[in-house]
C-alpha cells in the first residue's frame, strides 16, 4: 500500500515547504499582481453560498494526485461535537448547500448521522463519494440506498472511461470496482432524468496537463460509459489538479513542476476570477477551522478573517466580506476554462 | 544563431512569425483556428490526425505539440502508437507502390 507524505515524513507533509517551492517558482508573477492587474485585487468573498466540510483524512485509497494527501493511514477524523457545531453554523444562517469531502467521507463514524442532521435543516448536500469505498465493505454496500433515501447529490471521480487512465492515478483495481459501483447508484436511480437523484462525474488529469473542454469530454463520456457498461449521469465536472500535496510531489519527482506552473500562468484566464468557489464557499477542516477553499487548507492558510477562524466562531457577516487568502497555486483555479469543485468556471 | 537547427523553446514562439509579415500570419493562425474546431470532426479526432500527420511531415515542433495534444484529449498511447503506424503505413506504401513504376519502366527497356 502506498503510505501518505505525512507517514513518510517527506518534506512536502509541511505546508510551508510546499509554499516556499510555489513562491519560489514565479516571483515575478505573483497571483496578487495578477489579479491588481486586472483590478481584482484585492480578491473578496461574494457571500457564502456554500459549507464544504472536509470530515476526515481517511481514505480507502491513496490517489497519486490527492491535495490532502488522504489515505488509509491518516487518523485524523472529524468529531461530532466539530459536526455539532456546524450544524449550529447551518441552522443560524441562510448556507443552501453543504458539500461534505474527505478522504473518504463515508469513513467518519457519525458520516450518516451528520448527513441526516443537515438534511433535516433542510439544506442540499453533496458527497464527494470516491465510488470504491460502496465496495470497500459490506457496511458500505447500502451507501446508494442510503444517498437516495437522504436526496445526497454524488459527486465521484472517475479520470477515464478506460481501465488505464482510472488505475495509473487512482490505484490498481480502482477502476473495475467504481464502474460497479456506479451501475449500483444507477440501480437506485441516480443519474435518470426526472429522478431527481443527480450523480455528476468529475475528471481530472492523469499527468501533469491541463484538462481538455468539458462539455466535448462530458459528451464523450455519455457516450462511452452508456455504450461500455450502460451507465448514465447527469454532468462532468473537468478539474485541474492543484500544484499541492501529492501532486505537487509527483510534478516535482517527474521533472513537470516548472513546465506545469510555467503552462498554469501563462493560460490565466481573468474571466475565471469572478466564478472562483473560494468566493461563496467556506472549508471548514476536520478540527473546525475555517478556510477559502480545501486547497488552501491543506496549505493551512486560514481565512483573513482573525476573529473568526474556527466554526465555534463563525461570524457570517465578517466572513461574507473577507478578503480571500492568495497564494501562487490559486493560478490552477484560473487556468484556461478554470476550475472549482464544479468543473469549469470560464468558456 | 543558435546551435541547433530545432529548439524545444522555439514553438512557444510560433506566433513570432508574424513580426516580419503579419498579414499572412494573422490568415493563416486564424485558419489554424479554425481548423481545429469542433466541426464535422471532433477537435479530439483532428488531433490524433494532426499527431499522424506530424509524422509523417517530421516536424518535432508538431509532435511535441500534438503527442501533448492528443494525450491530454485522451487518447492512449497504443491508440496514439496506432495512428503514428498509420502514417507509417502510408509513407512505406508510397514508396513501395512507385515499384511499380520501377517494373513498368524495367519492362519497357529490358528485353
Amino acid at each position: 500500500m502506498i503510505k501518505s507524505l505525512k507517514v513518510l515524513h517527506h518534506p512536502l507533509a509541511e505546508p510551508l515547504n510546499q509554499l516556499e517551492i510555489l513562491e519560489a517558482h514565479s516571483k515575478d508573477t505573483s497571483f496578487r499582481e495578477k489579479l491588481g492587474l486586472y483590478g481584482m485585487f484585492p480578491l473578496r468573498s461574494s457571500g457564502i453560498d456554500i459549507l464544504q466540510i472536509n470530515v476526515g483524512k481517511m481514505c480507502n485509497q491513496t490517489c497519486k494526485h490527492c491535495h490532502v494527501d488522504a489515505g488509509p493511514d491518516r487518523k485524523e477524523i472529524m468529531s461530532r461535537q466539530t459536526m455539532e457545531q456546524c450544524l449550529e453554523v447551518l441552522k443560524n444562517s441562510d448556507i443552501g448547500t453543504v458539500d461534505l469531502t474527505g478522504g473518504a467521507p463515508e469513513l467518519n463514524p457519525d458520516f450518516r448521522w451528520f448527513v441526516e442532521e443537515i438534511k433535516k435543516l433542510g439544506k442540499h448536500v453533496i458527497v464527494r463519494c470516491n465510488l470504491t469505498i460502496i465496495l470497500a465493505n459490506k457496511r458500505f454496500h447500502d451507501l446508494p440506498g442510503f444517498f437516495k433515501e437522504n436526496k445526497v447529490e454524488v459527486v465521484s471521480s472517475l479520470p477515464g472511461f478506460t481501465r488505464d487512465r482510472t488505475d495509473r492515478q487512482r490505484g490498481d483495481g480502482v477502476f473495475e470496482d467504481s464502474i460497479k459501483a456506479l451501475q449500483m447508484l444507477n440501480q437506485v436511480g441516480y443519474g435518470a432524468e426526472g429522478s431527481g437523484l443527480v450523480l455528476n462525474l468529475v475528471y481530472n488529469p492523469a499527468g501533469a496537463f491541463l484538462p481538455p473542454a468539458q462539455l466535448a469530454l462530458e459528451k464523450e463520456y455519455k457516450a462511452e460509459l452508456l455504450s461500455r457498461y450502460n451507465i448514465i449521469f447527469n454532468s462532468l465536472y473537468a478539474i485541474t489538479n492543484m500544484p499541492v500535496s501529492r501532486y505537487l510531489d509527483y510534478l516535482l519527482s517527474s521533472g513537470n513542476y516548472e513546465r506545469y506552473m510555467d503552462k498554469l500562468i501563462s493560460a490565466f484566464n481573468p474571466a475565471a476570477v469572478s466564478n472562483l468557489m473560494c468566493r461563496n464557499t467556506i472549508s471548514v477542516g476536520w478540527d473546525g477551522y475555517l478556510y477559502d477553499c480545501d486547497f488552501n487548507q491543506m496549505l493551512e492558510l486560514q481565512v483573513s478573517t482573525e476573529k473568526s477562524r474556527h466554526i465555534s466562531e463563525f461570524d457570517l457577516q465578517a466572513l461574507s466580506n473577507r478578503s480571500i487568502v492568495l497564494k501562487q497555486h490559486c493560478f490552477g483555479c484560473t487556468a484556461g476554462a478554470g476550475s472549482s469543485c464544479g468543473g469549469s468556471i470560464a468558456d | 544563431m543558435s546551435n541547433h537547427y530545432y529548439n524545444a523553446e522555439d514553438l512557444a514562439k510560433f506566433g513570432n512569425v508574424a513580426e516580419y509579415q503579419k498579414e499572412m500570419a494573422d490568415k493563416f493562425f486564424s485558419y489554424y483556428g479554425e481548423v481545429f474546431k469542433e466541426g464535422h470532426l471532433t477537435a479530439k479526432e483532428k488531433s490524433l490526425i494532426a499527431l499522424a500527420v506530424a509524422h509523417a511531415v517530421q516536424c518535432p515542433y508538431c509532435i511535441d505539440a500534438y503527442s501533448s495534444d492528443a494525450f491530454e484529449k485522451g487518447y492512449s498511447e497504443s491508440q496514439m502508437m496506432e495512428a503514428v503506424h498509420v502514417a507509417s503505413a502510408i509513407k512505406g506504401g508510397a514508396v513501395l507502390v512507385h515499384g511499380v513504376q520501377m517494373m513498368n519502366k524495367v519492362k519497357e527497356i529490358g528485353m
